[in-house]
């Protein structure tokens, strides 16, 4: 397809996330769709911190080796990117920082310090020399600029102006169907956030981990505007039994975090189980064990979703693959954990959580009510309810003497180690969990893409939807992806992959845990390709391995 | 209105903890009587442990949570509802061990919630092994030389921590104890009340909390300083006198975070669209 690719990079400290994702709008104000990869180490200042924008009239979901402008603020930049220029392609370098440039220099000091503007504006020099070079109209520009970044914005259109003249049209952006709509650019942690507010959350609490931060951030910026209360509490301890805590007492509340967090949740994580109280978290994905890599991304958590609390209860668990999902998802969770009554995990990584994308609108969720006490008869919270879930009822309320536990109890709530009881409430939870399975099949639990009668069939989960989806295309593939991990929708997946001749697993990790999962279903998974150095697969990168393993 | 349950009392003869029990049974009581509220506005959480069997025992809401989480939840809950009247019961080692943290921050955040520790300085339900507030030399279990460890004060900790009302009590003084109960429920804001219970069956200390015990008289209530002193007499290992009473209250503010809740349905869609807008 006719497509942009723009890497912008430079130091941390410089700006390069606001930078990258200023270029990813301002392709998105040309009407393309367009995704952001943003690349940062685990520090403050220094280092190397790059941003890839890719943009096309059809929306890009992954990344490719090839680059059609550099914007470099820095000698590493060119250094390490500039070999990725495809043909017609071009440097456009601060000649301050670049000492050994070719293409389009701009002396972003001298310009800076004629303008009389901040050092960090420094980066609208080489965005305004980015949008001549791709022959965006300056009105565009001011249009876009004003609404990207509204502090100072009189400064910066000075600095990105004078970028302006001073480059040169290199190529102009792919052409853009006709009458076709601007739609929004956000990341995958704005897409979760308010796929959370529009499903009525009332309570988002958190520690800051990344790469989960971002829905903190953003909700905790906006609390007035939604009217969401944002907590920050001592640890992951605090925010998940305080989560519970404003669970029982009537609140639809989120948490997010990523695996470390959830390490320290697992203790709360199994008290919702027992003690059947909704409540959603959000597990953002990164390379582990332990701290690991902690400003990039993997998919080596699955298995530990999965399995995570001691004890045996319901727990859905589900991966989106795109922000449109992120955000679907995110809402029917809250749907499902409060209709169940038990823990719930949205499980995303780093690259879909803090990539940005151009955002299609997510579909409507199914109406899925939660089962509330009609105040008939002396109240027992754990009373039986049609599917093992029985009627809830928050404290306050009359006539209701509200008691949840995390010891095996009886229907009032009371401590119990009565063996049929312990047996009885068992049943009770697993019960939930069938009729969990019941309610997901009229749900999206599945998805598939490429050709549908292809004998070989990539299989993944997540954000490496993208790149999967991208490659079945070029190479003649179908793909088989499961949204829903838990409970495993075993009839949407066994419609999807009949008559599969070969089935190839791309995860972003070592051991395969969707290989894992699917092979104990009872399918058959013939090859893994996994990455784990932290990055996403680039396009040309997984096709060469699925070329490998002869698929 | 019956405020105990029919589940079986298993607690050991001549525990402390019937007396906390019967202590908040009252001051629940009271509460709905002269001051209007109603019973289901209370909130009781525990931890685990021997303590927090009141849970099952007192007919009122209630969360019987984990080891050490009690101020979690009960934070959670205050969010949530404020109209609730939350009290959170730990044991020592919930408090003071696994949950120490949370002790410090609930204090330091003034949310309106009660803690009352049954601290009798043993684990009852785990068969007696010392605590973070076991005299130093005390036999348990896990140490049977002796822990060579110091206790530390909670009273103390409180303190240095930001609670709003900090006192102490005894369950062999039943009249105290619920008044003190009484004040620490009715104060807006972050209530500690350290309370030496007796563990019949392993830490009976009934003789030296016999002698040692006092209650204090014409302490004032709002000087930090005094209370600190006073809450430093007796470091939970000698044979000083243990002053018992409220230490220390005031009022500060207590709304940590803006309570729960959320637009109604079209509100909110609008509100998204405006977002959705302004990154056009
Ligand atoms: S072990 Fe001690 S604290 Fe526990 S019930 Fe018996 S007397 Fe009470």
């Amino acid at each position: 397809m006719d497509e942009i690719a723009v890497l912008i990079g430079g130091k941390a400290g410089e700006g390069i996330n606001i930078a990258g994702s200023v270029v990813m709008r301002l392709i998105a104000g040309c009407g393309l769709r367009a995704a952001m990869y943003y690349d940062y180490q685990s520090l403050i200042k220094g280092g190397h911190n790059f941003a890839v924008i890719r943009g096309a009239a059809e929306q890009p979901y992954c990344h490719r080796e090839g680059l059609d402008l550099v914007l470099a603020l820095d000698q590493e930049t060119v250094r390490r990117h500039h070999g990725r220029l495809r043909a017609g392609g071009q440097v456009i370098y601060d000649t301050g920082r670049v000492q050994e440039g070719e293409g389009t220099g701009i002396p972003l000091d001298e310009i800076v310090k004629d303008e009389g503007a901040p050092a960090v504006t420094r980066n609208m020099g080489l965005i305004g020399g980015f949008c001549k070079a791709c022959a965006i109209p300056w009105e565009t520009v001011e249009a876009v600029l004003s609404r990207a970044v509204p502090k100072a914005v009189e400064a910066n259109l000075r600095v990105a102006g004078r970028g302006y003249e001073a480059a040169e049209m290199v190529r102009p952006l792919p052409a853009r169907a006709a009458g076709i709509r601007v739609l929004p650019a956000i990341s995958g942690n704005e897409a979760i956030a308010l796929g959370l507010v529009e499903a009525g959350l009332e309570g988002y609490i958190a520690y800051p981990m990344t790469p989960s931060s971002g829905i903190l951030h953003f909700l905790a910026a906006r609390q007035e505007e939604f009217r969401t209360s944002v907590v920050h509490p001592e640890n992951e301890i605090g925010v998940m039994l305080m989560a519970l805590g404003a669970a029982y007492a009537g609140r639809r509340v989120a948490v997010g975090t990523s695996g470390g967090g959830f390490c320290l949740m697992t203790e709360g994580f199994s008290l919702a189980g027992m003690a059947e109280l909704p409540v959603l978290i959000v597990l953002a994905q990164r390379p582990g064990p332990s701290t690991g890599v902690p400003t990039y991304s993997g998919q080596g958590d699955l298995l530990f979703a999965l399995s995570a609390g001691q004890g045996e209860f319901p727990r859905p668990v589900v991966a989106p693959g795109t922000l449109e999902e992120a955000w679907y998802w995110a809402g029917a969770l809250l749907d499902l954990a409060w209709r169940f009554q038990t823990p719930a995990v949205l499980l995303t990584d780093k690259n879909l959580g803090e990539g940005m994308y151009t955002f299609h609108g997510a579909p409507e969720r199914p109406p899925l009510p939660s089962v509330r006490w009609d105040g008939d008869g002396g109240y027992r919270r754990y009373a039986p309810g049609p599917d093992g879930v029985s009627p809830l009822a928050s404290p306050g309320t009359a006539g209701a003497v509200v008691k949840v536990n995390s010891y095996a109890h009886d229907e009032r709530g009371i401590t119990t180690e009565d063996r049929a009881t312990v047996a009885r409430m068992a049943e009770k939870r697993n019960e939930k969990e069938k009729a969990m399975a019941e309610v997901l099949r009229s749900y999206p639990s599945v998805m598939t893409a490429g050709d549908p009668a292809a004998g070989t069939v990539l299989l993944c989960w997540g954000s490496t939807a993208g790149v999967c989806t991208e490659a079945a295309k070029d190479l003649g593939l179908r793909v088989v992806r499961p949204v829903v991990l838990s409970p495993f929708p075993v009839e949407q997946f066994s419609a999807a992959i009949g008559g599969a001749e070969q089935v190839v697993a791309v995860e972003e990790n070592l051991d395969g845990h969707l290989a894992r999962l699917v092979r104990a279903e009872g399918y058959r998974v013939n090859a893994v390709i996994g990455k784990y150095d932290g990055r996403p697969f680039f396009l040309e990168d997984l096709e060469r391995q699925l070329k490998g393993v002869g698929a | 209105m019956t405020w105990i349950t029919d589940a079986q009392n298993t607690w050991c003869p001549g525990c402390g903890n019937f007396t906390v029990q019967h202590a908040l049974k009252d001051v629940f009581a009271g509460l709905v009587a002269d001051e209007g509220r109603r019973p289901e506005e209370f909130v009781l959480v525990t931890g685990i442990g021997c303590h927090a069997k009141i849970a099952d025992y007192l007919a009122v809401n209630s969360f019987y949570a984990i080891h050490g989480r009690t101020l979690p939840v009960a934070t959670g809950i205050t969010l949530a509802n404020p109209d609730l009247t939350v009290v959170a019961c730990a044991g020592d080692g919930d408090a003071y061990a696994e949950g120490l943290g949370h002790l410090v921050f609930a204090a330091k955040r003034n949310t309106d919630i009660t803690a009352v520790v049954h601290d009798n300085r043993v684990y009852g339900l785990t068969t007696g092994q010392y605590t973070p507030t076991s005299y130093t030399g005390f036999r348990g279990r896990s140490t049977p030389k002796g822990a060579k460890e110091r206790p530390f004060n909670p009273v103390e900790l409180a303190l240095a921590s930001g609670a709003t009302f900090v006192a102490r009590a005894y369950t062999r003084r039943l009249d105290h104890l619920r008044e003190v109960l009484r004040r620490a429920v009715l104060h807006r804001g972050f209530s500690f009340v350290e309370v030496l219970q007796i563990c019949a069956t392993y830490n009976n200390l009934t003789a030296s909390y016999h002698d040692q015990a006092y209650e204090l008289d014409g302490h004032d209530t709002a000087d930090l300083t005094a209370a600190l002193e006073r809450a430093r007499e007796w470091d939970y290992s000698d044979g000083a006198p243990i002053a018992l009473g409220v230490f220390y209250e005031v009022e500060r503010e207590r709304e940590a975070w803006p309570p729960m809740g959320r637009l109604p349905d079209h509100r909110r869609r609008e509100v998204i669209r405006g977002v959705l807008e302004e990154r056009r």
